[in-house]
This record gives structure tokens, C-alpha cells and sequence, in this order.
């Protein structure tokens, strides 16, 4: 069993009087890939972004290296080895793509020079090479996506929080990003993923929690997660696992 | 420093009288960012333009500005109409920093235009009721300020009724809430931004009428009411029709109860300073970081 | 590294030169004036261009640095190069001090420019009835020519003092582009989020900016203060500097080098034109300057640079 990287513990997240994330505990074994699923609404950008510091949790905490960073504020976390990604992209539109990059590699190279050279070797391993010179602004959806990435990869983190990476890319497309992100944990990076694109949770994460109103309602690998009649009800509806389950086989 | 409750009534009484206006300017505002979004820089100079307009119609034409007001709010409300639609969207194409810079070019044009055109001196309206009292009670209170108080209720309500019962009024405040959706609906969003943009303007016209019979007109002038203005509706809530109501009304009170303890000179400086201190002080999560 | 200085050298020691060719007073004195808001615009720029916060309050420094620079040598009989020293110094804490309360705030875009607009007129309703400046009279430093008084004999000193410090200023921006700093203002200026989950102390950055785009504007004003001699609250804190500082900014090319010196030679000359169409009657000049705001924002957002840059044919190798 791997340690633990990092984990939320029973982290509740109030918005007046709506409830976003209700005593949700995820815990972030080291090297792995983790998924974050569930339906649209559940709270899991928010979760999110307790993690990442965006959000102060009204319970629980944030663990990171056995330290507790629940009150840290998002830089500091980042200095620390916690990169994220936006679900809508936040390029610095009149940066070129090297440029881009280079902001995060300047995390850990206070010189320029290194900083573009680093910021090159990182577009290289995501396959933005080609397109360095060009302007932030002119890149395509999956170009977009693969500068989120390559950014937060320049900041050398152990802890990669990938907000639906994929949404918005055509089938092709994704999975072209698979082996990327597998390449990624294979380099020693810890990988959490909010996806809704099923095909590549399934493939890359090898254990899944299971987010829906706020709560966790079920965590295991892939296929136990696939099987299991509360996800299934929470996706497609009350009384759709009975239906399933009448139907076919696994 | 005692001082009798008489005196304190009628400052008052006084306040409330001026909060009234200041509402009314406070309400143009706060329409204008609670539905484009953006703050009106241009504001000032466009309350001293009416004010100008106002004493020239009485000055030149004779035409009383009680009277005026009903020629003054619709040329104003075709003015802030013409400036957003023509002026301020195609220049700005919507973006935030594009917005500030040309709200500013206005001002900076308006204001300046003024003092090139009729100089700095300070001109003042005799007007028939200038210097007719109400007495209630105790207190002696100008008869023109009174109208105005009545009068900036009556538009503020109006307005609110315009806003709840019309369909225009309903698309504004669609807009204000939902703008893509509002859009997606149908809704012609550059007709109802330059809409509000010439109500909030018409606003600044009535003001101006209602304002003129007692008080001065200079190029400076407009800045002074629209900062108080400015101050009213991030205290009340960016885009809250009763919080500028009510937060002019406050403020006026303020005003006249410090101006009555404190004097005249420290008054400009302390509003400005209650400006910075209201900005500084509210809490992000009410206004948000950006406009 | 000296490649990215050297066309900054260049033009400066050209403009060095143009003493030797240009004599007249008329001329001197434009390019004097040019240069001074030019070096005020610099210092918005760091700020507005590349930090992307926009102050419609720069006047506050400008003033700072002229009535420092004033006060100290007339009522405290302070050596004028001190004095000098002194403003450029309380500019930059001047712009520490606002920077803390308004950015830990998290005063952005317009409430930011609201808010610097305010503390631009505080200051000036404070030293219009404060006896240390003068009040409503102003404040006037006595004629004496010479280094000690750091007035100039003639209008090519006060030119070549102007041009080294719009010198220096521009290649401190110049060094700022080039290091991690100057990265990250920019990357805080197109999208803070992004910026600070990048590791990039957002607040810290700002107060950086800010402080040193204060000092630099406080330069101009104690240039001001040294070169016309006379003050009085509407010169030093003025909407006129707030407005011609981001003016010149804006329409040269605003987070470039050369914008604010570009902007401001070419705001100089329409002013020379408007007075010799229109007379010298107040408000005229910024009515212009009005007109031209709002036109560059619609058909050249990114000034007279962005202009040259688009009609440039695109290279697709940078270094």
C-alpha cells in the first residue's frame, strides 16, 4: 500500500446555504493516478479547490507531505509541488506559448535563460514543441489544454490536480493526451483527475472516487466503481441500477 | 458640543432632503454597472453637463427648470443612448480595461469641453421659489429642496416600476442578471445596454433640474456629487436599486449632520476619505475584486 | 544580455546628441517637457502596462516627488540634490504604502482605478489649504542658479538631467523584461489565477510594481519642481499629470519600452498644435487628449508601437 501523498480529510465547503462538498475525504496515495468522478454539480471542482487553495474549507483539512496546508495560500502551495489545471483554460493569451510555460518554470529557475530553456523541454514532453514562437491566443482547444498542462508541469510538482483535461476534445484527441498523462506519472508525479470522459478514467486511473451531491458515495478501482448500483443511480438516475442490473452482464 | 435637538432635526431633515438627490444620481450609477457591468467614470462630467444645460435653458430661454426637466431627461436619455451605442461599446468591443479607458476619455472630454467653452466662474439661478421656506414643526425647510426630495422619490419609484412592470424593464433586468441567457432569449443586448445607459443619464438630467435652484453650477462641480454618488452605491451594493435609495438617504444625513459639527472645507476631504475607506474595507465576497 | 540594452542606448545617446544640433529655446524647452512625461508615463507603465493595474491617480506620485523635493529645500533648507533624492524615495513608499492597502484589499480593475483617483485628490485638497505647501498660494523655490541647487544654467543641463533620468528609468524596464520579475508582473496582469496556482506571489509582485512605478513618477515631479520652480496643488496633483501619464502610456504602446517616450513626444506636439489653433485657453489641450484616448483604445489598442509591430511582416524565429 503507497503512502499518502497528500489527502483531503472530511472537507465540507458552504456557499450561504448550499452545501458544495459535504465531509468528503480523498486520500492521494504517492505515484498513482486518481480519479474524481461523478455527475455534473457534485462539488467536484470545488473539492478541488480546497486542495489547490483556491477555497477555504468551512471543515476539514488538507494534508500535503504529512503537513497540514489547509490555510496555505495557493503560491505557497504551488512552491511546496501542487500544480493544477483550470476546467475553462486560463492561458495568458498575450504571452506566446514558450512564454507561458516559462511563468511556471519560473518557479524553480530564477534565471530567464533557464527558465525559456526549461519551459522548451517541457513543451517538448506534451508535443507543443512545434508551436513555441506562436501566441497563446491562436492555439486550439486541445492546444489550449496541452499549455494548462505543460504550464503546470514546468513548476516540477509531486502532485498534479488535472480539472477535466480532456473536456472538449474530439476522440482522437483524447487519446492522444492518454499516454501523455500516463508519461507523466510514470515520471514520478502523483496524478488526481476530475474526468468526465469515461473511457480515459477507466483506462489511466487506477483507483476512482465516486463524488455526487457533495458526498462520496463510492471509491475502488474502475471496474468495482463501474459495477457499483449507487454510481450508477447518481449518473443515470433512481431505479436505473435495478434497471441495469436486470439487464446485462458486467 | 451640545446642541439642540432642534438643530439636529433640521440637519437632519436637511440631509435626508440632499440624500434624496444623491440618490437619484446614485441610482443612474448603480443601474449602469448592475446591468453593463461597468463603472461610469463618465458620470460626473455627464451631471455637469446637465447642470449646464439646465441653467442655460433658464438663463438663455427663460424656461424654468422644473419645467425644463421634461424637455432635459429625454435629450439626456437620447445622449447616454447615442454615447454607449455609438461611442462606448464600438470603442471598447466590450473588454474590461478598454471600458475604463474610454468611460475616462469621456469624462476627461465632457468636463474639459465645459471649461473650455464657458470658464471657470461659478453661476447661480434665481429661481421664483429660491428663497420660499415649508415650515414642519419646528424645522425651516427650503421649498425648492423639498420638491426636489418628493420629486427624486417619485422618479426613483417610477423607475422601479418601469423596471418591474415593463417589458423592457423586464429584458434590463434579465440582462443584468443572465446576459447570455437574456441573449439567447432574444433579447437585443446592445439596444438594452445603450437603454440603461440613457436612463442612467435621464437620471443625472433630473437631478440636475432638481439641483439647480439651489445650487451653483462650475466645471467642477458634477465630480463633487457623483464621488458622494460613487460612495452611495458600493456602500448600498454595486447594482442594488434600494441600496442606492437607502444609502443615499444615509449618506445625505451623514453629510449634513459632519458638515454641521465639522464645517464645509473638511467636508470634500472627508467624503473622499469615506470613499477610500468604503473600497478598502468591503468585504470582496459582497462587490467582488473587479468591476 | 547587452543586445536587449543596446537600441535603448542607442536612441538615448542620439537624443544626447540633439543639444548640439538644436539650439533653440523653443525647442529645448518642448523636448524638456516631452522627456519629464515621458519618464511619469514610464513609471505608469510598469504599473498599468505591464502590471495591467490601471491608476487614473498617478498624479499622487508626481505631486509627492514635487512637493517633497520643494518642501524640503525651502522650509527645511535641505541641499536640492537630497531634497531631489527625498522625492523619488517618498514617491516609492508613497506607492508601497498604497499599494498594501489596495491590493491586499483585492482592489482590481475599475474599483483599483476608482481608489487611486481618490487618493489623488485627497492629496490634492490636503495641500491645497496645508500651510507646508503653501496652501492655496502654492510653493515657490527661490531662483539660484547653479549644480549645489540642482538648477540648470541652461536649457540643454535641464534637458541632458531629464533625458538620464528617463535613461535610467527606461533600462530598469528594459532589465525588468528580461528577469523573472518582469515575467511575472506580466503573467499577472493577464490572469492572476493562473499566475498564482503557477507558484507566482501575486501581491508581493504588485507592491513591487508599484513602488517602483511611484519612485519613478515622483522623479518627474521633483524634475518639475527643479526645472518650473513654482507649485501649487492643481500642478502637483492635478487630474492634467494623472491623465497624461497614462496617455502617454497608452497611445505610444502601452507595456512597451519606447511607448511612453513615443506617446509623450507626440502628445507634446498635438498640444503645440491645439494652442496654436485654439489659443491658450484652459481645457482645450485635454479635450484633445480625451478625443485621442478614446480613439487610440478603438482603432489602435496597442498604440504607435503596435502599430509598427503589425505592419512589420511577422518573423517566426525569436530568440
Amino acid at each position: 500500500m503507497a503512502r499518502l501523498l497528500a489527502s483531503a480529510e472530511h472537507v465540507t465547503v458552504r456557499f450561504g446555504g448550499l452545501v458544495a462538498v459535504n465531509d468528503a475525504s480523498v486520500p492521494v496515495p504517492e505515484g498513482r493516478i486518481v480519479g474524481l468522478i461523478g455527475p455534473n454539480g457534485a462539488g467536484k471542482t470545488t473539492l478541488f479547490a480546497t486542495i489547490a487553495g483556491f477555497q477555504r474549507p468551512n471543515a476539514g483539512r488538507i494534508l500535503f507531505g504529512g503537513e497540514d496546508i489547509t490555510r496555505l495560500a495557493p503560491h505557497r502551495r504551488a512552491a511546496l509541488g501542487i500544480a493544477r489545471t483550470f476546467q475553462i483554460v486560463q492561458p495568458f493569451a498575450g504571452l506566446t506559448v514558450r512564454e507561458n510555460i516559462a511563468v511556471g518554470a519560473h518557479l524553480r529557475h530564477a534565471g530567464r535563460a533557464e527558465a525559456l530553456a526549461a519551459a522548451e523541454a517541457v513543451a517538448d514532453r506534451v508535443g507543443l514543441a512545434p508551436l513555441l514562437n506562436l501566441p497563446a491566443a491562436a492555439l486550439t482547444v486541445a492546444g489550449r489544454k496541452r499549455l494548462e498542462l505543460a504550464r503546470a508541469l514546468a513548476t516540477e510538482p509531486r502532485l498534479l490536480l488535472l480539472d477535466e483535461v480532456l473536456a472538449g476534445l474530439n476522440p482522437s484527441e483524447v487519446r492522444d493526451m492518454i499516454p501523455v498523462i500516463r508519461a507523466i506519472r510514470d515520471g514520478g508525479v502523483t496524478v488526481l483527475m476530475i474526468e468526465h470522459v469515461m473511457q480515459a478514467v477507466m483506462a489511466l486511473a487506477e483507483e476512482i472516487h465516486v463524488l455526487a451531491e457533495g458526498r462520496i458515495i463510492a471509491r475502488g478501482t474502475p471496474e468495482a466503481v463501474a459495477r457499483d448500483p449507487a454510481v450508477i443511480e447518481a449518473y443515470l438516475g433512481h431505479g436505473a441500477a435495478a434497471h441495469a442490473a436486470g439487464g446485462q452482464h458486467a | 458640543m451640545p446642541l439642540s435637538p432642534d438643530i439636529l432635526i433640521q440637519a437632519v431633515a436637511n440631509g435626508l432632503l440632499t440624500g434624496a438627490i444623491y440618490a437619484l444620481i446614485a441610482l443612474g450609477l448603480t443601474l449602469i454597472y448592475g446591468v453593463l457591468h461597468i463603472i461610469n467614470f463618465a458620470h460626473g462630467a455627464l451631471l455637469t453637463a446637465a447642470l449646464f444645460a439646465a441653467f442655460f435653458a433658464d438663463r438663455t430661454l427663460g424656461i424654468d427648470p422644473w419645467a425644463s426637466v421634461f424637455l432635459l431627461a429625454p435629450a439626456f436619455f437620447a445622449l447616454g443612448y447615442l454615447l454607449q451605442r455609438l461611442v462606448i461599446w464600438p470603442a471598447s468591443r466590450g473588454e474590461d480595461r478598454a471600458i475604463l479607458l474610454v468611460t475616462l476619455g469621456l469624462a476627461v472630454i465632457v468636463e474639459n469641453g465645459l471649461l473650455f467653452q464657458f470658464r471657470s466662474d461659478t453661476r447661480t439661478i434665481d429661481h421664483p421659489f429660491g428663497f420660499d421656506v415649508v415650515e414642519l414643526g419646528t424645522m425651516l425647510l427650503a421649498t425648492t429642496r423639498v420638491v426636489a426630495f418628493c420629486a427624486a422619490l417619485a422618479v426613483a419609484a417610477g423607475l422601479g416600476l418601469f423596471l418591474a412592470l415593463t417589458d423592457t424593464g423586464r429584458a434590463i433586468r434579465a440582462v443584468a442578471k443572465e446576459r447570455l441567457g437574456a441573449e439567447l432569449s432574444g433579447v437585443d443586448v446592445p439596444h438594452i445596454y445603450a437603454v440603461t445607459f440613457g436612463l442612467g443619464t435621464a437620471c443625472l438630467a433630473v437631478a440636475a433640474c432638481l439641483l439647480l435652484p439651489s445650487f451653483y453650477v462650475t466645471p467642477q462641480v458634477g465630480n463633487a456629487f457623483v464621488l458622494v454618488a460613487f460612495t452611495i452605491v458600493v456602500l448600498g451594493g454595486m447594482g442594488s436599486v434600494p441600496g442606492a435609495l437607502a444609502g443615499g438617504l444615509f449618506i445625505g444625513v451623514v453629510e449634513s449632520l459632519s458638515g454641521l459639527m465639522y464645517g464645509e472645507t473638511l467636508g470634500q476631504l472627508g467624503i473622499f476619505l469615506i470613499f477610500i475607506l468604503v473600497l478598502l474595507v468591503r468585504p470582496q465576497g459582497l462587490f467582488g475584486a473587479k468591476a | 544580455m547587452t543586445s536587449r540594452f543596446t537600441p535603448v542606448l542607442v536612441v538615448l545617446a542620439a537624443l544626447a546628441l540633439l543639444p548640439l544640433f538644436v539650439t533653440s529655446n523653443v525647442a529645448l524647452n518642448f523636448l524638456k517637457v516631452a522627456l519629464m512625461l515621458a519618464l511619469a508615463g514610464t513609471g505608469w507603465n510598469l504599473l498599468g502596462g505591464y502590471g495591467g493595474q490601471f491608476s487614473f491617480g498617478h498624479a499622487v506620485f508626481f505631486g509627492t516627488g514635487a512637493y517633497a523635493a520643494a518642501v524640503l529645500q525651502v522650509r527645511f533648507g535641505i541641499n536640492a540634490w537630497a531634497a531631489f533624492a527625498a522625492g523619488t524615495a517618498l514617491g516609492g513608499a508613497l506607492g508601497l504604502a498604497i499599494g498594501w492597502l489596495t491590493f491586499r484589499a483585492g482592489l482590481r480593475g475599475s474599483y483599483f482605478a476608482l481608489v487611486t483617483l481618490a487618493f489623488a485628490e485627497v492629496a490634492r485638497i490636503i495641500a491645497s489649504v496645508w500651510p507646508l505647501t503653501g496652501a492655496g498660494s502654492g510653493i515657490l523655490i527661490p531662483l539660484k542658479v547653479g549644480f549645489a541647487t540642482l538648477q540648470f544654467a541652461s536649457r540643454a543641463e535641464g534637458y541632458w538631467f531629464v533625458l538620464a533620468l528617463l535613461g535610467l528609468a527606461m533600462l530598469l524596464v528594459r532589465a525588468i523584461e528580461g528577469r523573472r520579475f518582469g515575467a511575472q508582473l506580466v503573467a499577472v496582469r493577464e490572469n492572476e489565477d493562473a499566475a498564482k496556482a503557477l507558484g507566482v506571489d501575486v501581491l508581493a509582485v504588485k507592491l513591487r510594481a508599484i513602488t517602483l512605478s511611484g519612485a519613478i513618477t515622483a522623479s518627474a515631479g521633483a524634475f518639475y519642481a527643479q526645472t518650473f520652480l513654482y507649485l501649487d496643488a492643481g500642478i502637483a496633483y492635478g487630474p492634467w499629470i494623472s491623465v497624461e501619464a497614462l496617455l502617454t502610456a497608452i497611445v505610444g504602446g502601452i507595456g512597451t519600452v519606447w511607448g511612453p517616450l513615443i506617446g509623450a513626444l507626440v502628445l507634446q506636439a498635438l498640444s503645440e498644435l491645439g494652442k496654436h489653433l485654439g489659443g491658450d485657453a484652459p481645457g482645450l489641450g485635454l479635450v484633445l487628449f480625451g478625443a485621442v484616448l478614446i480613439l487610440v483604445v478603438r482603432f489602435a489598442p496597442h498604440g504607435i508601437v503596435g502599430l509598427a509591430r503589425s505592419l512589420r511582416p511577422r518573423r517566426l524565429a525569436r530568440g
